[in-house]
This record gives C-alpha cells, structure tokens and sequence, in this order.
C-alpha cells in the first residue's frame, strides 16, 4: 500500500476529526480524495505538520490528527522531545513513513534504512508509540481517538504517489474555513 | 532575577490577550522567561528551535489564542521560510520579543554577525520592526500588541543591551 491507499482507509475515521496534513503529496492527497474545511493543507513549510497540529491541541480541546511524512518528521526530530513533555491526549501524530521523499521524487530517507522513528518517539518520552503496517493504520488511528491519549503512530508503507493536482485554494481561505470548524 | 522591566513586559502581553507564548531562551531575556513561568495567564510551550516554535504559534492561533514568541535575534537565520510560507502567507499574528545580541555592550564578537544582518532580514522580509534602545521604549509595547493583531503580521520587537542595561 502506497500513502494514497492509506489515506484512502483513514477517510471514515478521520473526516470529521481536524487534520492537519503535510505539505506536497499528502496535502494534495487527501485534498484530491476528500476536501473538507476540517482539513488544514500546509502549502509550505516543511516540518511543521507535528508541531502545528500540536500547537492547535495544546489551546482547544477536540481532537487533533496531523498527517506527517518520515522525511518530513526527520527535518523537525527536536519537536517529539516537546510533544513528549507537554503532553496532550487529544492529540495524535500520524508518521506515515513510507522511507522516501515522496514530493520530490522519492529519494530515500535514513527512516527508510537504519533509523527508526517510533524509538526516536519513545526515547524522547512518548509513552504511546505505536508502529504499524499500512493495512493496520486506520485501525490505529481508530483505537488511539477512542482511547483518547495522545499516541504517536508510525504507519509502514510503500513509497509512491499518485498524479492528484496541486492545491490551488488560497490560504486565507483554508486558515479561515479551518478555523471555523475549530469554533465549530 | 527578574527585574521590573521583566513584569512590565509580561504584563503588556497579557493586557494584549497573548495567552500562548513559545520561547528559545537568550541570556537577555531570562527575566522575562522567569516571569512568564509564574504568570498562570499564559500557557507557556518551550520550543527547541525557533521555526517549531513558529509551526506551535501557527497551531494555537488557529485554536483560537494569540500567541507571541521569544527568541534570539540570531534565530532570524533559522526561520525565514517559515516566516515567508507560514506566519506571512497565512497571514497569522505573531508578536516576536527578540533579544538584538550583537549591539553596543555585546561581549562577544561572534553575536556581532548576525546583528549585522538582524534588520536587513527583517526589512527584506517586509516586517514591521521596533527596536527598544532606550528603558522608555517600552512604553511603545502595548500599541504594537494591538497594532500586530490589527495588520494580522509578524511584528519584531528587538531588544538591545543597553535597554536591557538602563531598564530597571
């Protein structure tokens, strides 16, 4: 299963959850497959999928998905350390890690060869890491919103795209729409 | 051990109804850290780099806070992207309290770099920017409170060390 399969599965569990996905193909992704104003779409700014999702879980207290890559995790390591000692139940953090760079040609990343994420997560002081397969993931993301504890998953999965156009919606128009589902 | 100018500060930002606050500490501005931890009206989030910190300031203003960051001016070479495509782009208010290292009175060198680069950034970058210089200066903070969450901008305070030095 490639990311595109994976969001796919997710869509029943998480598309009335706030998301916040991470820039490039996974953005355009789920865009593509299910666009809705609970859904807030990074245009840029690679990293920061974690630590905005977590930002929007440490103020409020509905449920928190952010959607991050592997390589995109891996240019932002330090922010599990914060996520770890702040703890917040209503937040989870979706790795799908596919061990590739999957916007800019799938270049391999090291998640995809020695490095492990989900140790990364524990030995900052995650308490909840999970790794699971592709097939597994939306399970996972099930269980994690019903047992409502913060819990990091790292979800396997082959790497590949599909050809979905790229976002074209202003950003003011997807900060304001997000944020009245927030309110909502 | 914090000073008045230290409460001053933090009061200001939570007469402006900054309830989020994210910090990289500097020598500077450890006062105002030390206040803010006391201060139960802000929900205080260290962060480990300064573009984290701006990704968690993102989060809670879309949460519904106002958040503000604390950071070194040398931080302004980590987090132009995130400025650029995040802050800017999506047009989110975001007080900076910048400690301006590097100023008449820095005892090292090495600080003296990037103070030379700290407003050419900013001014490249097209933020509004206020430079307290003398203790008085201060009382400039409230109106760029309101004034950042009027224009929904990053807005950079730069705090020097001869503020740092004459502030009571």
């Amino acid at each position: 299963m490639i990311r595109y399969e994976v969001l796919k599965t997710l869509l029943p569990v998480i598309s009335d959850e706030l998301v916040v996905c991470n820039i490039g193909s996974p953005s355009q992704e789920l865009h593509a497959l299910d666009d809705r104003a609970t859904n807030f779409y990074m245009l840029g700014t690679m990293g920061l999928a974690s630590s905005i999702g977590f930002g929007l879980a440490l103020v409020q207290d509905k449920p928190v998905i952010s959607i991050d890559g592997d390589g995109s995790v891996l240019t932002n390591l330090a922010t599990l350390s914060t996520i770890a000692n702040n703890p917040r139940d209503n937040f989870i953090l979706l790795i799908i890690d596919n061990g590739s760079y999957g916007s800019t040609g799938d270049q391999a990343t090291y998640a995809g060869k020695k490095t492990s994420l989900a140790a990364v997560a524990t030995a900052c002081g995650c308490e909840n890491v999970v790794e699971v397969s592709a097939e597994e993931t939306a399970q996972a993301v099930k269980e994690a919103l019903a047992a409502r504890r913060m819990t990091i998953i790292v979800s396997k999965c082959q790497s590949g795209n599909v050809q979905v156009p790229v976002i074209t919606k202003n950003p003011i128009v997807i900060r304001e729409r997000f944020m009245e589902a927030v309110r909502g | 051990m914090a000073k008045t100018i230290d409460r001053q500060i933090i009061s200001d930002l939570t007469g402006a109804g900054i309830d989020f606050v994210t910090s990289v500490p500097c020598k500077q501005l450890a006062g105002v850290i030390e206040v803010l931890n006391e201060t139960p009206q802000i929900l205080h989030v260290p962060s480990n780099k300064e573009d984290e910190g701006m990704g968690l300031c993102a989060g809670a203003y879309m949460g519904g806070s106002r958040p503000a960051i604390i950071m070194q001016n040398t931080a302004l070479g980590v987090v132009v992207n995130t400025l650029a495509t995040l802050i800017q782009f999506y047009q989110i208010p975001l007080p900076m309290l910048i400690s301006y290292r590097g100023e008449v009175g820095e005892p090292v060198a090495c600080q003296v770099e990037m103070a030379l680069h700290t407003k050419a950034i900013l001014n490249q970058l097209h933020i509004p920017t206020y430079h307290f210089h003398m203790a008085s200066d201060v009382e400039e903070l409230p109106g760029i409170l309101s004034y950042t969450q009027m224009c929904s901008k990053p807005v950079a305070i730069l705090t020097d060390a001869t503020f740092w030095r004459t502030a009571q």
